[in-house]
């Protein structure tokens, strides 16, 4: 069996795509040094630098795909979209609506995410949630290499703009590049499962918008994504030493959402508790409370998600995003 | 112009720069971390210059430009090690420093240093006339649409802003080769901003630019574009793989290298001439990297700035003891508190 690291089977995914279609090119800042093995294999023309310039080069992204290529637009961070919201807001997203349902706009938007290496709250939000609002829109973030490379390569065949969130703390490619930088001096909490793990042969699509059960149990169902996934793993382990037992949901989507999934899940514990790294107001965690609710279904909720600007100091830092501790101690809250 | 004064501005940095990057290497700075060392002309020669109600807006290189505009090194240190007591409560970081009481904000998303000088000088135009703003940038950030459209708006509004962009050549690891076409004196121009270059590692040149620069805000006659040529003499950041390639071949470039040989012979992907063509670029931007002006000592800022000093060897070395003096207790206060 095959095993690679998080970002080499995200890599892989394209590789196998753009041998298979011509028309994916990849395009963004840095990237020819990033993805510089898809460089010497697709050359240039294909892998491609670009400006410090997102709104334009994001807004192209978009129009090519409406013209026919199949870009694959890297932002160094998904924080700096900021600079380059309108081309997914109220472009890509409303294409498809706008045109009576005839024209679409098949652009994946690759881009780390999140936290806990210490580059501040700049640097490492999550913003899926915020992403998800706009009708329009698909978001994914794996958990694992394996979900990774096939929801890249489902991604790729999508008819229409996906945004690909690439966790920094799974990435050895930007966890070397940006946390430790050569260091021998510095340790992250890294999940060994979300590092590297198994992938196939050959990479097939997995189905996009759909949660996968990670861990079975009756108590207490664990729904999250991306690190948080394994966190919550982790968290469970412990609250099984309690006495309790936890179920852990990965919704590797955050849309469209696997709402059968979430509520088959809740409706077998009766209790919900959402482990997002995402800012918890107004944003996913929230979502999964309603999409309960309006299916009727009756269940004790809580929530671990992070509920301030993420601080610089690595210490300070582990606070607020979400933790083991803190998963732990708010299940209990729920039985 | 007292050369004396950049000089201790420019060693002060240095020094500091130098006791960071032993915290970063010793892991106890988490995260990038991107130094000013080899712009420190630059920073001095503008700095030196700013009277109290003059802003800043930083980019994420801003350690040197806060020091220098008199912000405590030991409240800098703290920031860095994410203390409580640090100049940002450790919450901040190099890249997210801010200290209201110098008007002076970082941000590390590349281009907003345009937007905030705007508003700096706006509200210097408006509530403190003959205060300024300046706004420090990397070459990387005039492709950045916020930053020239702040270039517009500073020259229609006849706003009281100086532009400096610290010009070395590289944005990570991407060369203006690479990213732009057209050069930023025409840009500059273009935009109704009058231009003004100089050697950015000649502290006295920069310092005489900003000099008529800055008199021409404070009188009310608008915006100057400063272009500075420097070297990053420690790349673009900590660590930068680049560098660590051409300074450790034997040791980084195994694992690279691999992966690229079996990338380049995969079948399945371009022509054997797109794939050399991507080879090609790898190993050009090595060789730049081996070939930078960082590597010769003449394109040390400091040093430059010091061989104009030697003739009173005794003031020289006075001052330095005085300096090295004032971060090393910086440095063991910050360490003082990390045992603790
Ligand atoms: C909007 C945005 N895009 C990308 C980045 C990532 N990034 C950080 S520094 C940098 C290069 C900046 O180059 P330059 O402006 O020349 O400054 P230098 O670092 O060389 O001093 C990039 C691309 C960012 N911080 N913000």
């Amino acid at each position: 069996m095959t095993t690679m690291n998080f970002s080499e089977a995200i890599d892989d995914a394209l590789a196998q795509a753009m041998s298979e279609d011509p028309r994916i090119i990849l395009f963004g800042e840095d990237v020819p040094m990033l993805r510089r093995n898809l460089l010497v294999r697709f050359g240039p023309k294909r892998v491609r630098a670009t400006p410090i310039s997102e709104s334009a080069f994001l807004g192209a992204g978009v129009a090519a795909a409406m013209a026919g290529l199949r870009p694959v637009v890297e932002l160094y961070m998904v924080d700096f979209l900021g600079v380059s919201m309108d081309a997914l807001l109220n472009q890509a997203s409303k294409l498809e609506t706008f045109s009576g349902g005839k024209w679409t706009a098949p652009v994946v938007v690759r881009a780390p995410c999140g936290g806990g290496y210490g580059d501040g709250g700049q640097h490492e939000q999550s913003l899926w949630g915020w992403l998800a609002h706009i009708p329009g829109l698909t978001v994914i973030v794996p958990s694992t290499p394996e979900d990774a490379g096939g929801l890249m390569y489902a991604a790729l065949q999508h008819d229409g703009p996906v945004v690909f969130l690439e966790h920094k703390l799974l990435s050895e490619t930007f966890l070397e590049f940006l946390g430790s930088g050569g260091r021998l001096t510095v340790q992250f909490d890294v999940p060994a499962e979300g590092r590297r793990g198994p992938v196939p042969h050959k990479w097939k699509p997995l189905p996009i918008g759909k949660a996968v059960l990670r861990r079975e149990g009756r108590d207490v169902t664990l729904a999250s994504l991306g690190v948080g996934v394994h966190r919550a793993l982790e968290a469970a382990e412990f609250l099984e030493k309690d006495g309790v037992s936890a179920s852990v949901l990965d919704l590797r989507t955050v849309s469209p959402l696997d709402k059968t999934a979430l509520c088959e899940a809740v409706a077998r514990t009766g209790n919900l508790l959402v482990v997002d790294e995402d800012y918890e107001g107004f944003g996913l965690s929230g979502e999964l409370s309603a999409v309960v609710l309006e299916a009727g279904i009756s269940c004790k909720y809580a929530r671990v998600c992070t509920q301030t600007t993420i601080p610089y100091a690595r210490k300070m830092e582990d606070q607020v995003l979400p933790n083991v501790n803190r998963i732990r101690t708010t299940a209990m809250t729920l039985l | 112009m007292d050369l004396w004064l950049l000089y201790s501005l420019m060693k002060k940095s240095r020094l500091f720069e130098e006791a960071v990057t032993q915290l970063w290497e010793d892991g106890l700075i988490s995260g990038e971390m991107h130094l000013g060392t080899g712009e420190e002309a630059i920073i001095a020669g503008v700095v030196s210059q700013l009277c109290p109600g003059d802003a800043m807006a930083v980019d994420h290189r801003g350690s040197a430009a806060f020091l220098m505009r008199g912000v405590d090194p030991t409240l800098l240190l703290h920031e860095m090690l994410g203390h409580e007591d640090g100049l940002c409560g450790g919450q901040g970081g190099h890249m997210h420093l801010f200290s209201k009481e110098h008007l002076a904000a970082t941000s590390g998303i590349i281009g907003a240093v345009g937007p905030a000088a705007l508003g700096f000088a706006l509200a210097a135009q408006t509530l403190r006339p003959g205060s300024i703003a300046v706004a420090f940038f990397g070459e990387g950030a005039m492709n950045q649409g916020m930053l020239m459209e702040s270039i517009n708006l500073a020259a229609l509004w006849n706003l009281p802003v100086l532009f400096v962009c610290k010009d070395d050549g590289w944005a990570i690891t991407t060369q203006p080769g690479e990213s732009t076409k057209s050069g930023m004196g025409e840009r500059a121009c273009g935009l109704g901003v009058p231009y003004v270059g100089v050697d950015g590692l000649d502290v006295e040149q920069v310092w005489q630019a900003t000099r008529q620069a800055i008199e021409r805000a404070r009188s009310g006659n608008g915006p100057t574009f400063l272009h500075a040529h420097c070297v990053h003499l420690e790349g673009h950041f900590l660590g930068l793989i680049l560098l660590r390639i051409t300074r450790a071949p034997l040791r980084e470039l195994p694992g690279i290298v691999g992966a690229l040989i079996r990338s380049f012979m995969h079948p399945g992907g371009g022509s054997l001439r797109e794939r050399i063509a991507g080879v090609r670029y790898i190993l050009s931007s090595i060789l730049a990297t081996w070939r930078d002006p960082r590597r010769y000592s003449t394109n040390d800022p400091l040093e430059r700035v010091q061989t104009a000093l030697v003739s009173n060897p005794a003031r020289l070395k006075e001052l330095d003891s005085r300096i090295e003096a004032e971060i090393s207790s910086a440095l063991a206060s910050a360490q003082q508190e990390v045992v603790a």
